[in-house]
């Protein structure tokens, strides 16, 4: 018999990022117990890299802004496979949820007149980025934090979750252990939001922590919930490149906002020469216009450095691939070329973009205040995620939500910069008002021993073989298949190639063993993670081979243009009744009249 | 390609001693980038908390060669690599294993300060006005990563261990980021007096120093919070009219 400490709550939240504490805080406003669960300690979830802001439609600086210009920009952001309701709901309370953080203590930077400022991010037509310099994250994690202390939630840090438990078809609870002393712990819970962020660490070049193992989308698929979209993965066009070991660390789009130029080593602004048919309209057709655009000129269109993220990303692969790159393969991001244009320059950048100049100076000797920066794409994001009711937020499985980023349907094809930081907040509340909801309305589910059994025995298994393979050897093979075979840009052959290599890895991962004991034990915590990984790497593969076409984030070599086929069709995954993992085409859901007429308006 | 030794800390609450660890090294590798080395290929089971990896979490704090850093944010060229690079726990907090220290005390801390407490909204849409230069001074403060180097340098909870007086530089830093935010109607004053200890700190810097957001902690939040102490309850006139009113 497994030995276990039993918790009850009414709203078990799975994740303490910007998503999980706002569900937390509006679940516990409603009343029910709340617990929540992370991996690491309070305050140091992934919400915390966050730099640019938090998109919301306040027009504070440009009032020409309202929530349907950001529906619209969101929707052509995302291709149209967004779910069109979720954009809608997320535009239309993006600054109510952003209005709540200032009254929950948040300081954002601000206009003159002593509101809310907002600067400029690719693909939002006006300045829409609330925001606290480059640490837009720090600020909304640790006022999310400080407020929810004083909410009477249950905090369990460092704790991870195993596996979902179910009774009959409803959610029932969840099962895991605490990392410092590897005790294990039983959940019983009526709801239980998933909040556990994305799966960067699926590759090897990434803007994501140790955490984004893919965790809540694993545990949901491994419920009988639906994945959707997993074949979009947001490369973030400027990660570091040089030196080594700093490969993948971000570097916030809020230096092209405020300025930053993308240049070739031959010093060419290469991204004037491929500007997409649906934003040609509204990007500027010389240097000039694209600077004003930055300085806040309302007549100005803005720079082509301001395009999406998955087009900004494939420019610079193009350029490096060409041979056109800078001296470690990526290329120039430069932004001490503003001193041509304002007095005080230096002082400006470092008021603006503090974290990033003291990340460049410590990490890489270089001074961004007079030189210019050398960045790549690094994976940053996953649009893909669970299925979810875009109101509720609740998976195909009773009583399972989903909010932030382990969830699907708000970004479609490929995400704007500012978007998540709102989503975090829109539908982290929404799961929490709807999770408390269903808490309310249904009496505690039972928990089957069986299955908690059979979770503690699988979890201790790798310290009783023997095979000589560690967990990290495993971890390292899977990121660089997934990065050379599954990366930004895919073909048929090395997807397959991708496809016969996870099952061999499945097979290693079964056979993987762990040295020492269970606390707090690196080896074994990532030997658990893996199976998390293996999941989403599947799924990503699966859905990456099915679309054949190129589409926001995804972009397939092999069919280089976008197929109208595809316009209105998702990826789904499931896991069959054989365990196998299912792929299926089904169709997007209408955009209700009202919503195309606003999308063809804003056109 | 070059290597290099790490003295590293290996044991737990019971006790510990230090393994050396002889570790290739690249250009621009940090602490932690040697520290995640040894453990993918030496010591699997090595404990060490971390997560951004580019100083914004403060998880991965450390005394490295004696002084408290962020692993991540230490480079291996501003090390002599000649001699070993000591790398421990930071010696202020209970050790859980390895280099990883239960800092839950710290958590606790925060919970018992007043929260943030707002004046009523009173611009015409319902919300505030403020001025950026009054919001520059508690930005600076809100900068805390929570790293806890901070507590881990201050000789009164390192030396004195006086942990049930005294909040230490980071709970200064956060009730200064409070009294001092524009909105704000609270009143700590008397709470720092009495049961936080701020008449403890007698502004040794030590905190300023090692703090890796640069926050000047002693000067900006600290000083300033005893000088408002002291005007509230040492101020003979304001300390007569309290005994007439018959609070202490």
């Amino acid at each position: 018999m497994a030995e276990y400490e039993t918790h009850q709550y009414d709203v078990l939240v799975i994740g303490a990022g910007g998503a999980g504490l706002r569900a937390a805080i509006e679940a516990s406003a409603a009343g029910v117990s709340v617990g929540v669960v992370t991996k690491s300690l309070l305050g140091k979830a992934h919400t915390v890299m966050a730099e640019g802001g938090i998109a919301a439609a306040l027009a504070n600086v440009d009032d020409r802004d309202n929530w349907k210009v950001h529906f619209a920009d969101t929707m052509r952001g995302g291709q149209y496979l967004n779910n069109p309701r979720m954009a809608q709901l997320h535009a239309q309370e993006a600054p109510a949820r952003v209005r709540e953080l200032e009254a929950w203590g948040a300081l954002f930077d601000r206009t003159r007149d002593g509101r809310i400022l907002q600067r400029n991010f690719g693909g939002h037509k006006y300045p829409r980025l609330a925001h606290v310099g480059d640490r837009t994250g720090l600020e909304m994690i640790r006022t999310l934090q400080d407020h929810g202390i004083h909410q009477g939630i249950d905090v369990h840090m460092e704790c991870t979750i195993l596996t979902l438990l179910k009774d009959g078809d409803r959610i029932a609870g969840a099962f895991g252990y605490d990392r410092e002393r590897g005790r294990f712990k039983l959940f019983q819970a009526k709801a239980v939001v998933l909040a556990t962020g994305g799966i960067g660490r699926a590759y090897r070049i990434t803007s994501n922590s140790w955490e984004y193992t893919g965790d809540g989308l694993a545990l949901a698929y491994h419920a009988g919930a639906t994945l959707m979209d997993m074949e979009f993965v947001q490369f973030h066009p400027t990660g570091m490149v040089w030196p080594p070991s700093v490969r993948g660390i971000l570097v916030t789009e809020g230096v092209r906002g405020e300025g930053g130029i993308l240049l070739n080593k031959d010093k060419r602004r290469f991204m004037f020469d491929d500007i997409p048919p649906l934003y040609k309209d509204q990007t500027a057709d010389n240097p000039e216009e694209g600077w004003r655009y930055t300085q806040g000129d309302k007549n100005a269109r803005r720079p082509p450095e301001l395009l999406t993220r998955d087009h900004v990303a494939r420019c610079i692969v193009r350029e490096v691939r060409e041979g056109r790159g800078s001296p470690h393969g990526g290329v120039f991001l430069d932004i001490s070329w503003i001193r041509e244009k304002l007095p005080n320059a230096a002082e400006h950048i470092k008021k603006k973009l503090p974290s990033m100049y003291h990340q460049f100076k410590q990490l890489a000797d270089i001074d961004i205040t007079q030189e210019p920066m050398e960045v790549g794409p690094t994976v940053h994001y996953v649009m893909g995620g669970v299925r979810v009711d875009a109101d509720t937020q609740m998976s195909d499985v009773p009583g399972l939500f989903a909010a932030g980023e382990c969830a699907a349907g708000l970004h479609g094809a490929n995400r704007l910069g500012g978007n998540s930081l709102s989503d975090l907040l829109v539908f982290g509340k929404r799961a929490g008002e709807y999770a408390a909801c269903f808490a309310k309305e249904h009496s505690a589910a039972s928990v089957n021993p069986d299955e908690v059994e059979a979770a503690a025995r699988q979890a201790l298994e790798p310290f009783g073989r023997d095979s000589g393979e560690g967990p990290f050897q495993v971890q390292q093979d899977l990121q660089n298949m997934m990065q050379d075979w599954v990366g930004i840009v895919r073909r048929e052959e090395e997807l397959e190639k991708a496809l016969r290599q996870i099952p061999i890895l499945w097979e290693r991962w079964r056979k993987v063993s762990v040295s020492g004991n269970r606390e707090y034990n690196p080896g074994w915590h990532t030997a658990l993670d893996l199976r998390n990984l293996l999941t989403v790497s599947e799924a990503i593969t699966r859905a990456a081979l099915e679309r054949k076409e190129s589409r926001g984030a995804h972009f397939r070599d092999d069919y280089p243009a976008k197929d109208e086929s595809f316009a209105k069709v998702h990826m789904t995954i499931r896991k069959g009744p054989d365990g196998e993992m299912r792929v299926s085409r089904e169709a997007a859901p209408e955009i209700p009249a009202d919503l195309q007429q606003i999308i063809e308006e804003m056109k | 390609m070059a290597t290099a030794t790490f003295r590293v800390w290996r044991g737990d609450a019971q006790g510990g001693k230090f393994q050396d660890f002889v570790t290739e090294v690249a250009p621009g590798m940090v602490v932690l980038d040697a520290i995640h080395e040894i453990q993918a290929r030496q010591a699997n089971d090595l404990a060490v908390r971390w997560n951004c990896k580019a100083g914004k979490c403060g998880s991965c704090s450390a005394e490295i060669n004696g002084m408290p850093k962020l692993m991540c944010m230490t480079r291996l060229s501003q090390l002599p690599l000649e001699k070993p690079v000591t790398v421990e726990p930071m010696r202020s907090f209970p050790l859980i294993k390895d280099l990883v220290t239960d800092v839950s005390w710290n958590f606790r801390v925060k919970e018992q300060i007043k929260p943030f407490r707002p004046r009523k909204p009173d611009a015409p849409d319902g919300t505030w006005r403020m001025d950026q230069k009054d919001v520059d001074r508690v930005q600076e403060f809100r900068k805390c990563i929570e790293c806890f180097l901070c507590q881990d340098v201050c000789h009164v909870l390192r030396n004195h261990h006086l942990h049930d007086q005294f909040i230490g530089p980071r709970f200064f830093v956060y009730t200064a980021a409070l009294e001092m935010h524009p909105l704000d109607m609270e009143d700590r004053l008397k709470d720092l007096r009495k049961t936080q200890g701020i008449g403890f700190c007698n502004i040794t810097k030590c905190c300023t120093k090692v703090c890796p957001e640069s926050i000047h902690i002693t000067d900006n939040a600290i000083i300033p919070l005893k000088e408002r102490v002291v005007d509230q309850f040492y101020d003979p006139l304001k300390k007569l009219f309290r005994v007439f009113q018959g609070d202490q």
